[in-house]
């Protein structure tokens, strides 16, 4: 369902055309058509790199207002680990839960809480020995996107449980409404969010039908309201909830801390992913149990929406977990049932050049004279990555080759000459 | 037609780069659309072999043909050769150099993994002339 729904959308006023975004798309998701961006909704994972370097602001990430908690009678907020390390000076974790509960919501459930869960089915499910070794962690949903797309090979070895925010959405709801005894579709979860792509994953999940969660948040547009109450609060009511392991899930290297085990690998940054990825793929990355990887540099506290330094954030993070204990919130015994995908993660070959072999190869053969002929500069002018996308663009129909400034000025050139040479 | 051919020089002095043809011709292979356990055999033979070439050989150039039916890829070295075509044949023997082994090769397992992610392998080696290796990977339609 909705597979193509993304949170990365492009305002078409700020674009000016510039070539930033092309270049930094790490799915080559992006071209520049009649001076303006457009997104290949098929290839976005919602990485949100577009967003981190276009210079006008025209990327941007959709997400819902601080209002559309007013739709439900119980508002709770799932803040995830990452919010923690926005604020300076921050001694207690109590102090951003009760901020938002002076915003607004009736209680909080720390999406740690949730990772906390997750950590220790892993390592039971780990144990069982079902999994495809290495595991990789389904924590980050632009990585488990890219993983769709581009690695066939590795599509089965993702961690096949819910996301912390998932099960933190689930437990949260299921909590309340024993609570408060109002029914579950009066009570509404909304996710505090570091990224689009956990947007993208609320609203249109891979690992299950629907999510439980009813609205996603960005840490940068709640912030400064968030900070101002924080700033105001008079009394501080014990409200956490979460570990070590839970609150370190906010920093790379926080997940695979979480496993208990020693083989594990943690990369940061979307092309550090892919560098791993690609080892993995052709059985380069021996003795490794479980791989973390993050699309953002530090890990989520390095998310677009956020709004601190991620390497600052790190480090506040990491001071706040001196005083927690290892972790809170445990499993049940059937947690790796209940939390476990019930869709499968299929790849799909959106790269790919054609359904048929023998056409794609014909493709292939056009697009290789093509790229010969262009001045292979990749300069990004003619609005595509680089000369190979250009040529690629053009034998599927998508550009024309004096959209290249080179080949247009070149063709220029020899028609004002066969002119002048006729008068 | 139907055959797409590449072309690879391998440099003999830049460990870094060692992995790039290889790691070109999975894209490639990737945006056709091609056998994904094909792509992932003739990914890490050819990967063995580039390795080979720039331990063992100085470089050298490969050729690779890619059929609707099957890949196939020709290394070609002339490095020094190999004088017991057998004995480097087999699992752990290995001449590499300890430096080698600090950077995580030299396991003497490169050729016997061509042999067993290929469909067919041939090894032609000359002592002071070079080294060409052949190796076919099937496609499952
Ligand atoms: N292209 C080549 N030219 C010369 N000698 C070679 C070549 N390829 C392999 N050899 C010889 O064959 C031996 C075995 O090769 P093989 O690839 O199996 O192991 P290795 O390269 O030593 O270690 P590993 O591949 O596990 O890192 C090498 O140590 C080397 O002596
Ligand atoms: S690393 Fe975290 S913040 Fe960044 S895209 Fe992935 S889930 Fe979102
Ligand atoms: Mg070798």
């Amino acid at each position: 369902m909705n597979e193509y729904i993304h949170s990365v959308t492009l305002d078409e006023e700020k674009c000016c055309g510039c070539t930033n975004c092309i270049k930094r798309c790490p799915t080559e998701a992006i071209r520049v058509r009649n001076g303006k961006a457009m997104i290949l909704t098929e290839r976005c994972i919602d990485c949100g790199e577009c967003i981190r370097v276009c210079p006008h602001h025209a990327k941007r990430a959709k997400s819902d207002p601080l209002s559309v908690i007013d739709s439900f009678t119980y508002k709770i907020a799932l803040p995830a680990p990452s919010l923690f390390g926005q604020f300076n000076n921050l001694s207690d974790i109590n102090i951003v839960l009760n901020g938002l509960i002076a915003i607004g919501f009736d209680s909080v459930f720390e999406v740690a809480r949730g990772a906390e869960i997750i950590s220790e089915a892993a390592r039971k499910l780990m144990e069982t020995g079902e999994l495809k070794k290495p595991v990789i962690s389904c924590a980050c949903p632009a990585i488990v996107r890219l993983i769709r797309i581009r690695f066939p090979e590795l599509c089965d070895h993702v961690l096949p449980l819910l996301t912390p925010m998932e099960v933190s959405a689930r437990l949260a709801k299921k909590q309340a409404s024993e609570k408060t005894g109002l029914p579950e579709d009066q009570i509404g979860v909304f996710f505090i969010s570091p990224c689009p792509a956990k947007v993208t994953e609320a609203k249109a999940p891979m690992a299950t039908e629907k999510s439980a969660v009813d609205g996603v948040i960005a840490i940068s547009r709640i912030y400064p309201q968030l900070s101002a109450a924080m700033d105001k609060l008079t009394k501080i009511e014990p409200l956490a909830f979460s570990g070590i392991i839970g609150v370190g899930w906010a920093n790379s290297g926080g997940e695979a801390t979480g496993m208990l085990n020693d083989k594990y690998l943690a990369a940061d940054g979307i092309e550090n992913a892919i560098r791993v990825l690609d080892e993995l793929e052709d059985e380069r990355i021996n003795d490794i149990d479980f791989i973390e990887l993050n699309a953002c540099h530090g890990g989520c506290v390095g998310g677009v929406l956020t709004i601190e330094n991620p390497y600052i954030a790190q480090a506040r993070v990491q001071l706040l977990k001196k005083h927690l204990p290892v972790s809170k919130n445990h499993a049940l015994d059937n947690a790796a049932t209940e939390f476990h995908w019930t869709n499968t993660l299929n790849f799909t070959p959106v790269l790919k050049l054609s359904d048929n072999l023998e056409e794609a190869m014909e493709m292939m053969t056009k697009i290789d004279e093509i790229t010969k002929n262009l001045p292979n500069l990749d300069c990004g002018s003619c609005g595509s990555p680089s000369c190979h996308a250009m040529a690629e663009d053009i034998v599927k129909g998508n550009a024309k080759i004096t959209d290249c400034i080179f080949v247009l000025k070149e063709q220029l050139q020899a028609m004002a000459k066969s002119l002048s040479s006729l008068s | 037609m139907n055959a797409i051919h590449l072309f690879y020089e391998v440099s003999g002095d830049d460990f870094a780069r060692a992995g790039e043809a290889s790691g070109d011709v999975k894209q490639k292979l990737k945006s056709l659309g091609y056998d994904k356990t094909a792509i992932r055999n003739a990914a890490i033979a050819m990967y063995e072999g580039e390795i080979n070439m720039v331990i063992h050989a100085g470089g050298g150039v490969i050729d690779v043909d890619i059929y609707p039916e099957k890949i196939e890829i020709k290394m070609e070295d002339k490095g020094p050769g190999i004088p017991d075509l057998d004995m480097a044949m087999q699992e752990g023997f290995s001449t590499a150099p300890p430096q080698i082994h600090d950077l995580g090769f030299g396991a003497g397992m490169g050729l016997p993994n061509i042999k067993k992610y290929t469909d067919k392998m041939h090894i032609d080696t000359e002592l002071g002339v070079g080294t060409t290796v052949y190796m076919t990977v099937n496609a499952n339609k």
